[in-house]
């Protein structure tokens, strides 16, 4: 039986979306090569997410141990290294999220599995997989092939890139696996979680953002932005080069490691649509791009695009609104 | 303290129209400016701070070709101690992994406290080389590391993770940390700065100096190889607003008070 293996992501008690994102497309890989599709949760005391992700698969793997109550590489790299040499699944599938871009590299070095990171699509052919990365920041797609022979392949998917889709249920079955851990000590350690300090704006309540990103070019010019959202009822937000560089504080930063925000409307100006920023403000009602740069990937996500120069067109922009409101 | 970091040039893409070229397997380069992978960029700032704090030295590696020697000065320029660049035709087309693993060799023949990489290349974003470097080297490693606090034979890093969470985690040297942007403020360089480390030797290593076989690097020490290059889908994509600026505005101004419920 060909197996494809899934590791679940999970933080705090929680299932992490990609979970649900992977089980979806290792469900697909797997029918398309007749196998059968496994999760591996590594955890302690995690029976009650076993449970969660139990009919989404042929199967759980269920890993508990007291030293896997939080994520740490090196336990990972223990645990999924006994688990992927013993069952050798055709094709291990892992997020491409600070969690498996962390440990994926490295287990797939050490197993010396050949490995594709941040995909946003997967195929099966014949006994291989092709695989589609970007690169340049989203604006050109690269077909990837795998060039060394498996049987096994590794790939780290990216967030958002496949939906979840209900499908009927699995039999699905929890097998217990008792843990290879032992009390030998680890060089890294995991110490604590701290929340990022982000000071007083809350962006995520607004009914229209104005993100403003690096093609702002300097801290000088953020003002002329903040006028246009004073004009339209607006919250300033940006990208993460503009909280990079001090130029707004950090609780304005929309993206993956910012806030995941979904005003009705919102407005991207000198943004170039990396998936990390548009994770966290796809699900907004209406996107409006502005961008010099017609094959900006932020077009590919916006309904309204405005190819132009924003030095000159936001305050034409504003101007007008103000006429118009009067 | 003795810091390595490795670096890579990269072209300045976010700006620039690019263009696939004939082989449909690379990006028109002609034209394209280019400069420090802008995650190296803190890397290298910070290894600086710490020299700054702690004492003892900087090293840059780059695998890359002749241009690379660009940002090696950039990074000398910054106050790095030496540079070093791996070069050899073996090297060609390797990827992520193929990459670590010519670095990880050269990095073998250095003592070293701490090795620094960036989060993530802006051209290729594999994220992979620095763990890869870790795992070959069979040191600790953090990556996505936005605070570094250094300690007796340690280093507590803080990693970032999804939504303003960070988790901080601690690990003996000698470590791997792939560093995220904002960490710090990368210094500027003059152009005087430039000139002043124009003459220093940038030592090149090959393949005969780094232990490997021909076919454990470049294409066929890589994992994957690229097929094509294509241009993303547009899908719905969106509706492009055209006009003069004022007609512009007032479409702007509609879809704010339709959408957006703009009083
Ligand atoms: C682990 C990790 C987490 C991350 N988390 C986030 C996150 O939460 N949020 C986030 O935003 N990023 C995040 N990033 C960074 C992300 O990868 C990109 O680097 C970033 O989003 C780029 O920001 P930008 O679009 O503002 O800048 P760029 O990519 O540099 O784009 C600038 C844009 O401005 C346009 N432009 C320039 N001048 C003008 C002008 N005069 N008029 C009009 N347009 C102009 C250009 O055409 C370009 O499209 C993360 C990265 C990593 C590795
Ligand atoms: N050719 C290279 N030479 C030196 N360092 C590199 C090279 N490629 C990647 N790196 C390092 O690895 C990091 C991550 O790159 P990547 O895994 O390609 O996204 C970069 O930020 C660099 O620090």
């Amino acid at each position: 039986m060909k197996e494809i293996m899934i590791v679940a992501e999970h933080r705090r008690g929680e299932l992490r979306d990609v979970t649900w994102e992977l089980i979806s497309k290792g469900r697909q890989l797997s029918e398309a090569i007749q196998g059968e599709l496994s999760v591996a949760l590594l955890g302690k005391g995690v029976t009650s997410l076993a449970e969660a992700l139990k009919f989404k698969a042929n199967r759980v793997l269920l890993i508990e141990d007291d030293r896997l109550e939080y994520y740490n590489s090196e336990t990972y790299e223990r645990v999924l290294t006994q688990l992927i040499t013993e069952r050798k699944p055709v094709l291990t599938m892992i997020g491409h999220t600070a969690t498996g871009m962390d440990f994926a590299p490295g287990l797939a070095a050490h197993l010396k599995l050949p490995l594709a990171t941040d995909c946003i699509g997967i195929d099966a052919k014949e006994d291989t997989f092709s695989v589609i990365r970007q690169i340049y920041g989203g604006k050109i797609n690269a077909a990837v092939s795998f060039l060394k022979k498996g049987p096994s392949y590794m790939v780290t998917v990216r967030a958002g890139a496949f939906p979840f889709v209900e499908k009927e249920p699995l039999p699905g079955e929890v097998i217990s696996i008792p843990s290879p851990l032992t009390d030998e000590g680890l060089a890294r350690r995991f110490l604590q979680y701290v929340e990022a300090a982000t000071g007083e704006v809350d962006i995520t309540q607004a009914d229209i953002l104005v993100a403003v990103g690096r093609g702002i070019k300097d801290a000088d010019s953020i003002p002329m932005v903040k006028e246009l959202a004073d004009t339209i009822g607006g919250v300033l937000a940006c990208s993460r080069p503009v909280v990079d560089k001090k130029w707004l504080p950090k609780g304005c930063q929309v993206g993956t490691s910012g806030k995941t925000v979904k005003p009705k409307v919102y407005i991207a100006i000198g943004i170039s649509g990396a998936f990390q920023h548009v994770a966290g403000m796809k699900g907004s009602g209406t996107i409006i791009a502005i961008n010099k740069d017609p094959k900006a990937p932020i077009f590919s996500v916006a309904q309204y695009g405005i190819v132009a120069d924003l030095f000159k067109i936001v305050p034409v922009i504003k101007d007008k609104i103000k006429e118009l409101k009067k | 303290m003795n810091i390595i970091v490795c670096i890579k040039r990269v072209p300045d893409t976010a700006d620039a129209d690019i263009s696939i070229d004939k082989s449909g397997k690379d990006i028109d380069k002609s034209g394209l400016a280019f400069d420090l992978n802008e995650w190296d960029s803190y890397a290298i700032e910070e290894a600086i701070l710490l020299k700054e704090k702690f004492g003892g030295t900087v090293t840059v590696y780059s695998l890359g070709g002749e241009d690379s020697n660009e940002s090696l000065r950039k990074c000398l320029a910054m106050g790095a101690d030496d540079a070093i660049r791996l070069s050899d035709p073996a090297f060609a087309g390797g990827d992520g992994y193929a990459t670590a693993r010519a670095l990880a060799e050269a990095l073998r023949q250095k003592p070293f406290d701490l090795i620094l990489t960036g989060t993530q290349a802006e051209d290729d974003g594999f994220g992979q080389v620095g763990a890869v470097i870790a795992e070959m080297l069979s040191i600790p490693h953090v990556s996505i590391v936005n605070r570094i606090e250094v300690q007796e034979k340690k280093v507590k890093a803080h990693r970032e993770l999804e939504g303003g969470l960070e988790e901080v985690v601690e690990v003996d040297l000698p470590a791997l940390l792939t560093i995220q942007t904002g960490i710090n403020e990368p210094r500027y360089v003059s152009i005087m700065g430039i000139r002043k480390v124009a003459k220093k030797e940038i030592k090149v290593l090959g393949l005969s100096d780094l232990n490997l076989k021909p076919e454990e690097v470049g294409l066929s020490g890589s994992d994957i190889q690229l097929e094509n290059l294509f241009l993303p889908p547009v899908g719905e994509g969106a509706e492009m607003m055209e006009g003069k600026p004022e007609e512009i505005a007032q479409k702007v101004f509609e879809i704010l008070k339709d959408k957006g419920g703009m009083a």
